[in-house]
């Protein structure tokens, strides 16, 4: 019998594949063709919303968190399965990401008592849509660079500024914003963090039309918006630094590799069916070759990922391991939309809802989204530059 | 869920480490390309002494019982130095023929010689042909009283040179199938009829011509089944071909660290080159091809050595480490600049090795194929 407690091992415990199979068989049922199908011809955040109650519902929804902040106190592994299940299925998020995965784990760190109690409970039970007021017209990679201004007065600041590429900004209850509290200070270190109403006087958001005419991220103007000093999260002039906060929740970006082995199933189900020349697609040496580079592109992506959940579940912190992760999945996703738009050839720019479209117009749609992809979260050359730095230790000038 | 090594494993990497930094410098590998047998007998002794030989071999063999995936930790290892010689051939390809295939009495008899160091054997499969597939098998073999006779060419045999066994893949009938028919002969190199010549390659690994001409070979000597040698063959493969992507694994991880060295060190234009973003991009596109290929060759390993289904695994491994190590040695080169392209540095060996890698045992385009027929394509 071997001695030590560790060994090398690709498989999960038996709990974990009950739990897997708990959830895809809620998610087979809940996210159906049907839904899919529905969710495409709506604004997701609309339509997702009772979905996204029947995650908090099921326990699922902040399944990541301490449960004594209403979490589920989930293992790094479980949190895996569940978010390789819910990418796998092409599950929305959209309505849920930013409280859960983003603003929650801020509050847990760093809120009062007095914040957690009023912020932390509707997250949970997926009640309020957060957005992220971070990027602005001139501070996107360079975030630290904001000139969104937040002068004090009396019990309040007052906050003047505009943001831009804001998620959900035309329809959140709430924004988590960093502004500049101290103009003076060097700039990382002249930020605060903020919790802000969206329905405080002051505020004009609207939406803007990304390329594939959906209206996702917009703009949000701030005008002399006043925002009691409670609403600070941590210290003044330390915002940059609770933005910062990477709790141990699971970042291995598992979701992208997920879908895209499912757009990939999608694919060779479709180059199986579908004949061109006398032949099916599938039979096409030069359609193989490609399938077969994303498949196993697909799995390189899905172990970057697991090795970034399997680091935290030791206890260990990814630094560049999850830059990585997140600059592969994102290529990946662009390779992918790339490749699956050339397999239907000119069926391929054809949109959804038109007559002849393939596979309900998804792979022309992943594939104009996907070049945000390698753009939002941290450029791809964002991501490499901490690679090299963090990772690498090449020296920064 | 674990990714990671166990303290055994990583015990045996350090051990491995320390030992082939001592024995087997940049230097010996170069000489070693020219030499004709390609291997250092005092090296190859202490190896046996270390127990590397019999790795995975029964103890009742003189070997340690150690498992496959403890042998993959040794072969990264064997790729990082280069380790030229038969160590692949003989404990790989030879060794896990035999202890699938083999007799009682032949495992007792090779095994045992193998795991001292007394042995040195390989297997041949490949012919000018140059396909790792059933139908490319023509060399014969023709019954003859007490005997076979076996006649063909059999092309890029590894040490065939020295190897004092080579493990001969031939056709024995014409099977319904091409997969049928097919069996292992143990032939002594020193047969009459046999005619070998070493090639010339790139990396300096001795690759052989193999011509049999009415070589016999006693019927006791076949190894396995008469007729039913490919799924041997088919399951040997898959071992040596994860084996090889964790030496080129090990490869690809050197020509990092070398690289990065190297960026870290060379001033150029007031400022070392690894500040530049060009450099540090490279490099993080290096790393991230190198960790690719860690984790999906150890994901191989790890169901081959569990004895579990990975005929898919395994061929994404190979597909995605041949493109990933040759990026790699591709920045490298570009990250040294003209140093890179002496014979004097060690970067080509690096990228030599790669190259030479990308055929063996099925090339991306190979692999490919099996996991498009995996998937159902």
């Amino acid at each position: 019998m071997e001695m030590n407690l560790f060994r090398m091992d690709f498989s999960f415990s038996p709990e974990e594949k009950n739990f897997r199979v708990q959830v895809r068989t809620f998610l087979d049922r809940e996210v159906s063709d049907e839904f899919l199908s529905d969710l495409e011809e709506q604004d997701e955040v609309d339509f997702s919303r009772e979905f996204t109650k029947e995650l908090a519902r099921k326990g699922w929804l902040a399944m990541a968190w301490p449960k004594e902040y209403g979490g589920g106190g989930a293992t790094m592994m479980e949190q895996l399965v569940f978010n390789e299940e819910m990418g796998y299925h092409h599950a929305p998020t959209g309505g849920h990401r930013q409280g859960i995965s983003l603003i929650g784990p801020c509050l847990i760190v760093h809120g009062t008592e007095e914040q957690k109690r009023k912020y932390l409970p509707p997250i949970t039970a997926g009640e309020v849509v957060w957005c992220q007021g971070f990027s602005e017209p001139n501070a996107g990679s360079d975030l630290a660079s904001l000139q969104c201004q937040a002068v004090e007065d009396g019990d309040d600041y007052a906050i003047t500024g505009q943001k831009v590429w804001t998620t959900n900004a035309h329809r959140a209850d709430w924004c988590h914003l960093l502004a500049r509290t101290d103009p003076e200070a060097p700039k990382h270190r002249g930020i605060s963090y903020f919790l802000v109403d969206m329905k405080s006087p002051g505020i004009t958001a609207r939406p803007l039309l990304n390329m594939l005419a959906s209206r996702d991220f917009g703009e949000a103007f701030f005008d002399e918006v006043r925002v009691p000093k409670e609403n600070i999260l941590g210290e003044k002039n330390r915002g940059w630094y609770v933005s910062q906060t990477t709790l141990n929740f699971e970042r291995s970006g598992i979701a992208w590799p997920a879908s895209a082995k499912r757009d990939l199933e999608l694919l060779i189900e479709y180059a199986k069916e579908t004949k061109r020349n006398g032949q099916s697609l599938a039979q096409d040496p030069i359609v193989r070759h490609k399938l077969t580079e994303m498949a196993v592109e697909i799995e390189v992506a899905r172990m970057i990922s697991y090795r970034v959940a399997w680091m935290q579940s030791k206890g260990q912190i990814p630094v560049y391991e999850a830059s990585m992760s997140e600059l592969f999945g994102s290529e990946l996703l662009k390779r992918l939309g790339d490749v699956g738009m050339q397999i239907l050839g000119l069926y391929g720019p054809l949109e959804h809802g038109s007559r002849w479209a393939p596979l309900r117009g998804r792979v022309v749609r992943d594939c104009q989204f996907s070049l945000g992809l390698t753009i939002a979260r941290g450029t791809s050359e964002i991501q490499k530059n901490i690679i090299a730095w963090r990772g690498l230790e090449l020296p920064r000038v | 869920m674990d990714l990671g090594f166990s303290e055994e494993q990583e015990m045996l990497r350090t051990t491995a480490r320390d030992f082939l930094t001592n024995e087997c410098p940049a230097d010996l590998v170069k000489q070693l390309a020219e030499d004709e047998k390609g291997y250092s007998p005092e090296m190859w002794k202490k190896m046996a002494e270390l127990g590397w030989m019999g790795l995975t071999f029964p103890e009742e063999y003189d070997g340690m019982g150690m498992t496959f995936l403890d042998l993959v930790v040794l072969l990264e290892e064997a790729g990082r130095a280069c380790l030229p010689g038969p160590y692949f051939s003989t404990v790989v390809l030879a060794g896990y023929t035999i202890m699938e295939a083999a007799s009682e009495e032949q495992k007792k008899e090779l095994l045992t010689k193998i795991a001292n160091g007394d042995l040195i054997v390989t297997l041949a499969i490949t012919e000018p042909s140059a396909r790792y597939e059933p139908d490319a098998i023509t060399v014969k073999a023709s019954p003859d009283k007490d005997d076979y006779v076996i006649n063909g060419t059999k092309l890029f045999v590894p040490d065939a040179n020295i190897a004092d066994y080579i493990i001969c893949v031939a056709r024995t009938t014409d099977g319904a199938s091409p997969e049928e028919g097919l069996t292992l002969f143990l032939v002594d190199a020193k047969s009459p009829g046999i005619t070998t010549t070493l090639l010339k390659t790139i990396a300096g690994d001795k690759q052989c011509e193999v011509i049999f001409e009415d070589v016999r070979v006693p019927k006791e000597n076949i190894i396995g089944e008469l007729d039913k040698g490919w799924p041997v063959v088919e399951k040997v493969l898959e071992k040596a071909t994860v084996g090889l992507c964790a030496q080129m694994v090990g490869g690809a991880q050197k020509a990092l660290d070398m690289s990065v060295d190297y960026a870290k060190e060379r001033v150029q234009f007031g400022r070392p080159i690894g500040s530049f973003q060009a450099i540090q991009h490279y490099c993080a596109n290096m790393v991230t091809d190198v960790d690719g290929s860690k984790y999906i060759t150890y994901e191989a390993a790890w169901k081959v050595s569990e004895g579990l289904p990975a005929t898919m695994e395994v061929s994404m491994a190979k597909a995605w480490v041949n493109e990933a190590y040759r990026r790699v040695t591709l920045l490298g080169h570009q990250i040294h600049g003209a140093i890179g392209f002496c014979e004097d540095h060690d970067m080509p060996l690096y990228f030599k090795r790669a190259k030479g890698s990308e055929p063996t045992f099925g090339d991306a385009d190979f692999h490919r194929e099996m996991v498009a027929k995996q998937l159902g394509l």
